[in-house]
């Protein structure tokens, strides 16, 4: 017998450029942004400090905060309800329903960015439309503020949000609503304490990636908001192509990133997180 | 004032269902008595299940009409029917502990936490799981989750509890011991038990009557010993216990197997003489196959304690059978 001696398998070296690549293109300039964070423009923690000193950080915070919230709700809500109308619906529809859900991820977030400016901007179909018909005589202001923001990002996190959703409604055994209808609950009764809870892997999920993905979010605000509305990842940018406070700006993603895996991390505490990824229970 | 008839008895009266050309269940009439344990028993497809959902209220009937003591429920909507169900695999709440799955009917309606208490107690005592109030269902053996369903669809004392096929996912073995636990339950509540499933021993061993299905039809209703000894049909004879069929001038004649006795030949006037093909020992009986002229086989259950020494393939056998064992079917 050959004594066990640790062997490295050969398989691995098949892995090893792949490795190299992350390892090089994504984690060293992640470090690097960490280092830069603490060092420039001079070391130490001076740029955090100034989260507790600068109240236009704090505000940007706080808008960035505010949306995300605010646009995670809605999504989350719209998402549930067309994943529960597309679960309902008969096969034929549903994936009719599935693939126009899916060419929205096609098309880029500029060409829809640009066309709700079309649409809702001061001379846009909508504002026209209404001041056509009477009913109002004041342009509607849609954009550049945290409304047109707040719809143009709704609008682009909607089928995120429908997909963890309805992978979730779909593995639930449809049974148990009939269970629960035959011991006599109402139809809001069941939804609330029977369809709701089994389905909550699905919300969990599709919340948290609906936040994580807004919190990053850069060309909606930018061109909704129209530089009114100032969240993070569009300071960021400001701060390293025009003012150059390139230790600003790595502090701000590093936050980001540090946010990013707390949340992950306290999610991780309620509930294993391969079965909010994985879509649902079985 | 007392109601004309009491509460729990079922009316089904030309019942249809039709999917589109095909007819799931074609004009069923049924009366199922109070405390009755009725079973509907049939192979897949043959409308069984259809039909307990139209009665569950699940499926709407194409026509026909539903009668709960007198009065018309095909209108109603499963939960306002107040029906029990035990779901084909049970279809427990996964999220809630046992004792919430089976207090849930009352807490939907709104029942005081110690009334529910003490009926949720009450329900567990009697499907034996006491000690088991705290798990959550996917901590339980299938046995064990079987018996949560039973509890939970039986807590709000409903008149009438419709069971899917309940025993299907369990071991033969278990699933005896269930039969009769579910007999002695059925027995203790006094509630009127629909019962589906395609398991024959199943039918006969808990029924009070069986209703027997085929390609969504009433085949032939009767008590298990009615149906076993009396079968009018070929479906009705070969699909409740098995049957030997007889065909004498236009007649057709059910014969069971172990109505036949057999000796070597030679022994005295004989119905039919013929061959032994194969024997197959089980213990109890010995089960021959015997060739008769013709060409057809012939299925004999021998007792194996009285009914002597096995006798071995190519066996020259009498084989004989009194008038009332061969059961003249329809058609």
């Amino acid at each position: 017998m050959t004594p066990a001696r640790p062997r490295l398998n050969a398989g691995w070296l098949l892995v090893l450029p792949l490795l190299a690549l992350v390892v090089a293109l994504f984690l060293g300039p992640i470090v690097n942004i960490l280092w830069l964070s603490v060092t420039d423009p001079e070391p130490g923690l001076g740029n955090y400090a100034a989260l507790f000193t600068s109240d236009s950080l704090g505000k940007i915070l706080w808008t960035t905060l505010r949306i995300c919230v605010i646009c995670t709700v809605i999504s989350v809500i719209l998402g549930y309800s067309i994943a529960y109308a597309m679960v309902h619906a008969a096969e034929s529809d549903r994936k009719r329903m599935l693939s126009l859900l899916l060419v929205s991820f096609w098309i880029s977030v500029l060409v829809r960015t640009f066309s709700w400016l079309m649409l809702l901007g001061r001379n846009g179909l909508v504002n026209n439309g209404l001041e056509a018909i009477g009913v109002i005589s004041q342009p509607i202001a849609f954009m550049r503020n945290e409304l047109g923001v707040l719809i143009g990002m709704v609008h682009y996190m909607v089928p995120y949000a429908v997909l963890p959703i309805l992978a979730s409604m779909q593995a639930m055994d449809g049974r148990v609503v009939s269970a629960s209808r035959s011991l006599g609950a109402t139809g809001a009764q069941t939804f609330w304490r029977v369809y709701l809870p089994l389905t909550r892997p699905g919300v969990v999920a599709a919340a948290l990636l609906v936040f994580i993905i807004n919190l990053g979010f850069y060309v909606v605000p930018a061109v909704l908001g129209g530089g009114k509305v100032l969240m993070v990842a569009e300071y960021i940018s400001v701060q390293v192509l025009i003012t150059l406070r390139w230790g600003t700006a790595a502090m701000l993603a590093a936050l980001l990133l540090f946010g990013v895996l707390a949340l992950l991390f306290l999610m991780s505490r309620f509930m294993k997180l391969s079965t909010v990824f994985g879509g649902a229970r079985t | 004032m007392t109601t004309p008839t009491a509460p729990g008895s079922l009316h089904l009266t030309q019942l249809t269902k039709r999917y589109g050309p095909v007819t799931a269940v074609d004009n069923v009439s049924l009366q199922i008595q109070r405390g009755e344990f009725l079973t509907l028993l049939g192979p897949s497809g043959s409308g069984k299940t259809t039909l307990l959902m139209m009665i569950a209220g699940f499926q709407e009937a194409t026509s026909g009409d539903i009668l709960l003591d007198g009065t018309s429920i095909g209108a109603m909507p499963a939960e306002k029917r107040g029906f029990g169900m035990v779901f084909q695999g049970y279809a427990l709440f996964p999220h809630m502990t046992v004792r919430d799955n089976v207090g849930y009917a009352l807490s939907v309606r709104h029942r005081s936490r110690a009334e529910i208490a003490a009926r949720v107690d009450e329900m567990l005592d009697l499907v034996q799981l006491t000690t088991l109030g705290d798990r959550m269902p996917g901590q339980l053996s299938g046995g064990q989750q079987q018996r949560v369903a039973l509890a939970r669809a039986l807590c709000f004392a409903p008149p009438v509890l419709l069971l899917d096929e309940p025993l299907g996912a369990l071991d033969k073995k278990l699933r005896i011991e269930v039969q009769a636990q579910l007999k002695d339950i059925h027995r203790r509540v006094g509630t009127t038990f629909v019962y589906v499933t395609h398991d024959q021993e199943e039918a006969l061993s808990m029924s009070d009557r069986i209703v027997i299905m085929r390609n969504g039809r009433i085949e032939q209703v009767g008590t298990p010993s009615d149906l076993y000894q009396n079968p009018r049909t070929e479906f009705a004879a070969s699909f409740l216990g098995k049957s030997n069929f007889l065909r004498q001038g236009g007649a057709v004649y059910a014969l069971r197997p172990e109505k036949i006795d057999l000796s070597p030949a030679g022994s005295g006037p004989a119905r039919l003489r013929g061959q032994v093909r194969d024997m197959a020992y089980f213990g109890a009986v010995l089960k021959y196959q015997v060739t008769v002229p013709g060409g057809e086989a012939i299925e004999v259950d021998v007792d194996a304690w009285r009914g002597g020494d096995p006798l071995p393939p190519g066996t020259d056998v009498d084989l004989n059978w009194t008038d009332a064992a061969a059961v003249r079917l329809d058609g």
